[in-house]
């Protein structure tokens, strides 16, 4: 019998190809996406230049070229983006203009770009700076040596301000509402007057007392911020801006590559540990990383010992027949179910249900603000944790059915129990598998931003979950999350333009946060492997 | 027949199938079981003597390995199990009420066909059933460790290696390591169902060696399908056929001079 001769389809070479390139594109899918993030979004703190381009008709614009596009009328013509920022001076931040248009463009190193606290930011020269309306120094040089003499006192001032704000005299305020929630509940038990009333009454006196001090503390430092800077637009506009709201000043037209990346590392920095400034699209995004990674935490907390439990319930000890199936394959279902009605049901059960009750047993005083029967961190975590029980069951599962028999019945014929088996053999075998469910678990919450937007996220927190009042950890405060705080940066911001390049570095930031939090516990899982090597899931 | 060695010695003759002018240690009387509705064993009714060690040959499902699991109540773990009859250890009825099943497999120890030890370290395995009887003292545990592994002849291989993990040793070590962590707590039987099965001549030459010594200590009860291990090792065979002992008594005599008919054919490998 001859060999049939099938060409190329005998060697199995066409199938290699095919599933190499299938392989091949779908890296390459994962690789442009990250890229292309990673590229703007790590793009979005280089300092760039500010040009000053004059017109054929002499007018002056001053501002960073962001963005060049081809004219779609006219064919072989372009034009650039200036984010010519002044808000409040000019009206909108970036100006559309024809490359034909243009006559000149120069980089004059004297133009400052200066970061402050409100408005976005200011583009100009400096041309005096005053105090009080009088002024001490005069001209671009001069200026700015007074600016950088005053700049580290006025940061300095600027933070004890909102410390006193903030930690001091929030600790009043919060110790004045104790005190009237405590009223309010022995108002509620009929206790209007009595001894324990006068004490709570007598309470209040020296807290208004303190209080009135921090703020005469507050106006004594605020008078001391005098110093404004003026600064000169385009068009002869000027802005006197008092050196309070200065964040940072730079002249990156004269800066060299070292400067450039100094700046550079300080803007990732700041973005990373600071608050957020004007609705979210400018300064730092500290309090969203927060939320974001103390939800995922307490998520972890509460769905691996549920899952883990359930897992072991179906696989050890109920009895195998339909009804155990039966709940397999609804629990296999539950991860299907979009996210949002996962939402919903935590909106109907955790917060008025559960939530509610919570309020009329414990905090009635309180009411009707409620406490817990709102949206909080609690209720968030309780429902990405529902959302992502089955992929722990279903990992644990696995494990749990990879693990030989016969490991069982040695221990059994040791005379150890059911419980001991569980306890001292199967569960150190199937941690790993555990770990693996908690991988897939701690990456899908993450990354949910829907069922979160109803059950505790707000765009802007005031307060972390976690500060240095009792009980520290506040389980009914209302969080920031990376994933809605992109959304809300990218498409509910009222200056899309400028929130733009945020969103991408608020994006890269959440990718690796995920990374690092899954690379974790992926070492985790590998140490264990090698103790406890049974299994391969 | 050429080629069987008998080792037992010093043993007295048997008068009829089925009793044994010896210490009785496991009485069976009339035991049968059933799987559902399929019958496993027959009226089964014989009695082992302490510290010899009784074989069980026969062919495959004829019945050795679940009346083995009956000794130490493993068929307890299966669903739908019936049992009639009495089993008797050590005087005590273990299928009575009040007996608990833990402490009858502390009495009543098993070492499994295919090895298992458990995916910790060589020590942790052995002192694992020291540790559930309650014994939390490190350097008890370490003496009852490395008596155990001395007993096992696996003391010598591993006594620098007793933190690495178990699943390191070879598959002749495993299974030593396994009765190690059997006659770690102590029993009064060891039953052994087809220790050597997976292993090569060698490590059945050893773990043959060892059941001499263990015999000493221990009633050892050992299934086999390999009428030779059975001829050299043991000191009453027991020949099983379709869920019926059809002949029980001194290996020599069994194996020499066979009372019925169906033996002899098994034995000669006329069957089976």
């Amino acid at each position: 019998m001859r060999l049939q001769n099938r060409g190329i389809w005998s060697t199995g070479e066409p199938f290699i190809w095919l599933t190499g390139g299938a392989l091949t594109m779908a890296l390459l899918l994962v690789a442009g996406l990250i890229g292309l993030i990673f590229y703007n979004g790590m793009g979005f703190f280089w300092p760039k230049s500010v040009a000053r381009v004059t017109f054929t008709d002499g007018a002056v614009m001053t501002g960073q070229i962001v963005e060049r596009e081809p004219l779609p009328e006219k064919p072989g013509q372009f034009r650039i983006k200036l984010k010519v920022a002044n808000r409040d001076l000019y009206g909108a931040d970036f100006q559309w203009v024809d490359e034909a248009r243009i006559a000149r463009r120069e980089y004059p190193p004297d133009v400052a770009v200066i970061e402050r606290t409100e408005w976005g930011l200011l583009i100009g020269t400096i041309k005096d700076v005053r105090d009080g309306g009088r002024a001490i120094a005069v001209g671009g040089a001069a200026g700015w040596a007074e600016v950088q003499k005053r700049l580290a006192e006025s940061e300095r001032v600027r933070r004890q301000i909102r410390r006193i704000e903030k930690a001091e005299i929030g600790a009043i305020n919060a110790r004045q509402e104790g005190v009237r929630l405590k009223l309010k509940g022995l108002g509620l038990r009929g206790i209007t007057s009595g001894p324990q009333v006068e004490a709570l009454q007598a309470q209040l006196g020296p807290l208004q007392d303190e209080y009135q001090r921090q703020a005469a503390r507050l106006a004594d430092l605020r008078k001391t911020q005098s110093i404004t800077v003026v600064v000169a637009g385009d068009g002869g506009k000027e802005k006197e801006l008092p050196l309070a709201q200065v964040v940072s000043v730079q002249f990156p037209n004269s800066m060299g590559l070292v400067a450039k990346t100094a700046d550079y590392v300080g803007n990732v920095w700041s973005f990373i540990a600071d608050d957020p400034r004007e609705a979210n699209t400018e300064g730092g995004v500290f309090p969203a990383i927060f939320g974001t990674v103390l939800m995922v935490l307490i998520m972890s907390i509460v769905v691996t010992p549920l899952g883990v439990l359930a897992a072991f319930y179906l696989r050890e000890y109920a009895k195998q027949g339909a009804f155990v199936s039966a709940v397999r394959i609804a629990v296999n279902n539950l991860a299907g179910v979009p996210s949002i009605v996962f939402g919903v049901f935590g909106v109907g059960f955790f917060i008025y249900f559960v939530g509610g009750s919570i309020d009329r047993i414990f905090y009635p005083e309180a009411l009707p603000t409620p406490t817990f029967g709102t949206g909080g961190i609690l209720w968030a975590s309780l429902t990405l944790s529902l959302l992502t029980v089955p992929v722990v069951i279903v990992a644990t599962e696995e494990g749990l059915a990879a693990i030989p028999g016969g490991m069982r019945e040695a221990s059994l014929a040791l005379s150890a129990t059911k419980l001991e088996t569980t306890l001292r053999v199967v569960l150190p075998a199937v941690m790993p598998s555990i770990l693996t469910g908690l991988i897939l678990a701690m990456a899908r919450a993450a990354g949910e931003v829907a069922p979160l937007m109803i059950t505790g996220v707000v765009k802007l927190a005031p307060t972390l979950p976690i500060d240095g009042q009792w009980p520290f950890l506040h389980l009914e405060r209302k969080f920031m999350h990376l994933g809605f705080h992109i959304y809300d940066v990218g498409f509910q911001s009222p200056n899309v333009d400028a929130a733009r390049p945020m969103v991408f570095a608020t994006t890269l930031l959440l990718l690796l946060i995920v990374v690092f939090l899954n690379l974790f516990a992926i070492a985790t899982r590998n140490r264990l492997r090698r103790k406890y090597a049974t299994s391969a899931v | 027949m050429a080629g069987l060695v008998s080792v037992a010695e010093g043993l007295h003759a048997p008068t009829s199938q089925g009793t044994i002018m010896e210490t009785p240690m496991v009485e069976i009387e009339k035991v049968s079981l059933w799987y559902g509705l399929k019958q496993a064993l027959k009226d089964v009714t014989m009695s082992m003597s302490k510290q010899r060690i009784t074989a069980y040959i026969g062919p495959s499902g004829c019945g050795k390995s679940t009346l083995l699991r009956c000794l130490n109540r493993m068929n307890d773990l299966v669903d739908g199990v019936r049992i009639t009859g009495n089993i008797r250890i050590g005087g005590t009825d273990i299928y009575d009420l009040a007996q608990d099943v833990t402490e009858l497999r502390k009495r009543v120890g098993m070492v499994f066909q295919k090895s298992n030890p458990f995916p910790k370290s060589v020590f942790e395995n052995v002192a694992y059933g020291p540790r559930i009887l309650g014994v939390t003292n490190r350097s008890d545990l370490e003496g009852i460790v490395e008596r155990s592994l001395q007993g096992a002849a696996l003391w010598d291989e591993v006594e620098d290696r007793l933190q690495d993990s178990a699943l390191g040793l070879s598959g002749g070590q495993q299974q030593r390591l396994c009765i190690a962590r059997a006659i770690a707590v102590e029993p009064d039987v060891l039953l052994m169902d087809e220790p050597c099965s997976a292993l090569d001549p060698i490590a059945t030459a050893k773990i043959e060696e060892l059941m001499l010594e263990l015999k000493n200590s221990y009633t050892i009860v050992i299934v086999t399908h390999n009428m030779q291990q059975a001829a050299r090792v043991s000191d009453y065979t027991g020949f099983m056929l379709l869920g019926e002992l059809v002949e029980f008594g001194v290996t020599r005599e069994l194996f020499t001079n066979p009372r019925e008919k169906k033996t002899e054919d098994y034995i000669t490998g006329r069957f089976g």
